[in-house]
């Protein structure tokens, strides 16, 4: 039972650990099959945490936060439509300064406006979103396997991670099942086709980066109003590049981003698991092993293990009309 | 009284320094069929851009059915009943036919009930007009000829009354551009106006009512078809007398340059595309593989040249075998001799982001004649990219402009003479000349006999049976993947259209 025990709880941090990587990662999927790569998504969870952190203490509520983290995120997102669709700028470069604005400017305004070395004041109880218990969970916390599982795994999280994982069928619905989705999987493989079709391909990929935005936005709530009672500087410690890579390991696929994103959470919540831990055969391992070992995972799979993976046909290219 | 149903009066369009359009006057009368023809590169494709909404003139009106119409959108042209069938398709190629149809034409928010809407509409259009395609495939598993079919439908379900096709023949068989025109004729028997561009003139005789010749922006005529011949059209076109069929003299032909044995071509869906094909290719001669597009002939060529993998068969290259694994090195191959003119020049042969003198060494870069050192020669590369220039009479002669800033027939011009220019034993080309206008195409004939007569082995892969019967001295025809007959260029038109269509030699001789 205690193995069991030990792996709901890995699992139960798995869920917990994914959750911002899977918002961050739908948020990629929405530019990218759009064809804006977006290496930014990093740098608009930051401002978003921030946003979040910042608005929830002033204002003392949990949903202004989260609504002000959406809206700053989304202004980046713009920020970066403006450069990279309107302007034709390079993407990757708009992206990276967007990351850098964001690093930057937080810990600037958090000091200016909390004085507390760039952190926000850290959230009251009702200032962050709380864990939600479902019914039921007492009755059957002590019967086995189901009980642990229910109680400890579907129960008692925030509402933002129900939300993140709802995404995943919706984005899907979203993307093979309506109107948009289809002119945006077009935008991105052949934006002279949707031109042609009388559709605008800027407002169009600006619609996919405001989608992109809310998201990250509220990826960037998760951090900063969930899993930490407040903002701490470069809290979002390259996750931003992990939903990239998992992006890219799940083909650009809704269904295929969540197992990939939970894959990387997995990795995560193991190696915090056994920080410390001795292994069998192996003895005690370095912390700093354990902690790179995701990073290590990811630059394995992603250099042999995910086969062919064909991007999006326009992504990276800025639309200019040929002769 | 016969009504204009697009007039359009002092057109001027310019990009940059180019004039594309200067002043151009024309007057298109419903219900009829009206050609515009000349080189590429004369402006018809911009002109009608133009109309489409594509491009803004710089000064000009546009009248449709006889208001003055503000076209600043393709949504706009649409709206007015403007449809479009651009020369280089418009298709998202990994959506399927239906998915491509309605993109932008959606009559519900939700896609289930707008594709359940369009495969109905779909069925009726393809009943109507003959215009049969599976809604359900997918854009990239179809043949080029299709292709232009979904395109055709996309501005038909879109509801156009005008429709104007730019090069449309371009890459259809004869078969297919015949079934072309006879949709041509119903449209324009219910009355709706097509316009055709193009620089075919059989066509322009065959199936326009009036046709308008273009010359560098400027519109020089406009005849009533029934009154013009096709010399005179060619004259009005190139500003001289062309030759529309090259002279060529007997073949003189040497020993095996390339021998095919029994090659077999499996599809990504496992679906054989070449069949038990076998054929010798020798030195001094032209070979032409006739065919109705999607009948193996591009997957034939792609497995010679060494970028598709075969199942079984061999290639041998004066005596030494091909890799067939589809894994080949195509710098080795060019290495023993063998230049491939490849189908797509867009997408195999070219990068239209890179400048002519680049695209003009491309996979040749690593010869020393390009080389200082380890570095590129730049200076060695322009010169010889302003000798092909001159040679090919490549337009506009700037070797540093970016190749997608050339027309299609002088990209084609590109890609040839790197080819041609490396002196290769054997060439093997698909599509020789197609967007290619009347003057570059006489220039590209003469030069693959010129080549053949120098005893190097051409095979020739092309939909214009025209072509095919001028240039070679074997014809292969392919039907289903097969090779189901050869023919001398005697061959009548008849004869290896009922071949191309699969109907047996022996019927085909009673």
């Amino acid at each position: 039972m205690d193995i069991f025990t030990a792996i709901v709880q890995i699992l139960d941090s798995t869920i917990r650990l994914s959750v911002p990587l899977l918002l961050a990662c739908l948020a990629g999927l929405y530019s990218e099959r759009a064809g804006v790569f977006d290496i930014g998504l990093e740098g608009k969870m930051l401002v978003g945490a921030f946003a979040g952190a910042a608005a929830a203490s002033v204002f003392h509520s949990a949903f202004l936060g989260l609504g002000m983290a959406i809206l700053i995120s989304v202004v980046f997102a713009l920020i970066h439509g403006f450069a990279s669709i309107t302007h034709r700028g390079n993407q990757i470069v708009s992206g990276v300064a967007i990351n850098f604005i964001a690093a930057g400017s937080t810990i600037m305004l958090g000091q200016h406006w909390f004085q507390q070395g760039g952190r926000t004041p850290a959230l009251a109880p009702g200032e962050r979103f709380e864990a939600i218990t479902w019914p039921g969970v007492d009755a059957v916390r002590d019967v086995p396997i189901i009980g642990p599982i229910y109680s400890e795994l579907i129960s008692g999280h925030s509402i933002l991670v129900y939300i993140a994982f709802l995404m995943v069928p919706f984005t899907w619905w979203v993307l093979f099942r309506t109107r948009f989705g289809l002119r945006l999987r077009a935008v991105g493989e052949n934006p002279a086709a949707v031109d042609t079709a009388g559709i605008s391909v800027a407002w169009l990929r600006y619609r996919a980066l405001i989608c992109t935005g809310i998201l990250t936005g509220v990826a960037g709530a998760y951090l900063s109003m969930v899993q930490n009672g407040g903002f701490v500087k470069d809290m979002t410690a390259g996750k931003g590049y992990i939903a990239l890579a998992a992006l890219i390991f799940a083909k650009w696929k809704p269904v295929n981003a969540m197992f990939a994103c939970l894959l990387f959470g997995f990795l995560d919540a193991l190696s915090i698991r056994l920080q410390g831990t001795p292994l069998p055969l192996i003895g005690k391992v370095p912390v700093q092993f354990m902690q790179a070992l995701p990073y290590v995972l990811t630059v394995i799979l992603l250099a042999g293990f995910i086969g062919k993976a064909i991007p999006p046909r326009a992504g990276g290219v800025p639309y200019v009309k040929e002769r | 009284m016969a009504q204009a149903a697009i007039e359009l009066i002092g057109i001027n369009k310019s990009f940059g320094a180019v004039r594309a359009n200067r002043d151009i006057n024309l007057e298109i009368v419903r219900g009829t069929i009206h050609g515009i023809v000349g080189e590429n590169g004369a402006g018809k494709s911009t002109l009608m851009s133009i109309l489409y909404g594509f491009y803004q003139a710089d000064s000009g009106e546009i009248r449709v059915g006889g208001q003055p119409a503000s076209i600043k959108t393709p949504n706009d042209a649409i709206a007015l009943g403007i449809g479009m069938v651009h020369q280089h398709f418009m298709l998202v190629d990994n959506f399927s036919v239906l998915e491509n149809v309605i993109l932008g034409a959606e009559s519900d928010a939700l896609l289930k009930k707008s594709i359940a809407k369009a495969r109905s509409e779909l069925e009726r259009l393809e009943r109507e007009y003959g215009l049969e395609v599976d809604p359900d495939a997918i854009i990239e598993e179809l043949p080029v000829g299709l292709q232009q079919r979904v395109e055709i439908l996309k501005a038909l379900y879109r509801g156009a009354e005008i429709l104007i096709l730019d090069e449309p023949t371009g890459v259809l068989t004869p078969a297919e551009a015949d079934h072309l025109f006879r949709i041509l004729k119903q449209l324009k028997e219910q009355g709706k106006t097509v316009v055709l561009i193009t620089h075919k003139l059989r066509e322009i005789m065959a199936i326009t009512d009036t046709v308008s010749v273009m010359r560098q922006g400027t519109m020089v005529a406009t005849r009533e078809t029934k009154k013009t011949t096709v010399e005179e059209l060619a004259e009005l076109m190139v500003g001289r007398r062309v030759l529309l069929r090259v002279e060529k003299g007997e073949a003189e032909a040497g020993g095996v340059k390339l021998a095919v044995k029994n090659l077999t071509v499996k599809d990504s869906r496992g679906v054989t595309m070449v069949d038990d094909v076998s054929f010798d290719l020798r030195a001094g001669e032209i070979v032409g593989i006739a065919g109705v597009a999607g009948n193996g002939q591009s997957e034939l060529l792609e497995a010679i040249s060494g970028i598709r993998h075969a199942v079984s068969g061999s290639v041998m290259l004066d005596g030494r075998p091909i890799d067939l694994t589809g894994k080949a090195d195509p710098g080795e191959l060019r290495d023993r001799g063998l230049a491939h003119v490849p189908e797509d020049r867009h997408h195999v042969g070219l990068v239209l982001a890179f400048e002519e003198n680049e695209n003009s060494i491309l996979g040749y870069h690593d010869d020393p004649r390009y080389l200082k050192g380890p570095l590129l020669n730049i200076e060695a590369i322009r010169n010889d990219a302003k000798d092909k220039i001159t040679k090919y009479d490549i337009r506009p002669a700037d070797c540093r402009l970016k190749t997608a800033n050339f027309s299609g027939g002088n990209q084609q011009k590109i890609v040839l003479a790197r080819e041609m220019e490396q002196d290769p034993g054997v060439l093997i080309v698909g599509q020789p000349t197609r967007g290619v206008d009347v003057g570059a195409i006489e220039f590209i004939h003469k030069r693959l006999i010129a080549m053949r007569d120098q005893g190097k082995a051409v095979l020739v892969v092309s939909v214009e049976l025209d072509e095919i019967r001028s240039l070679s001295d074997r014809i292969l025809v392919m039907f289903a993947g097969r090779i189901v007959g050869e023919r001398g260029p005697e061959a009548t038109e008849g004869e290896l259209g009922l071949l191309m269509a699969g109907v047996e030699q022996r019927e085909a001789a009673e």
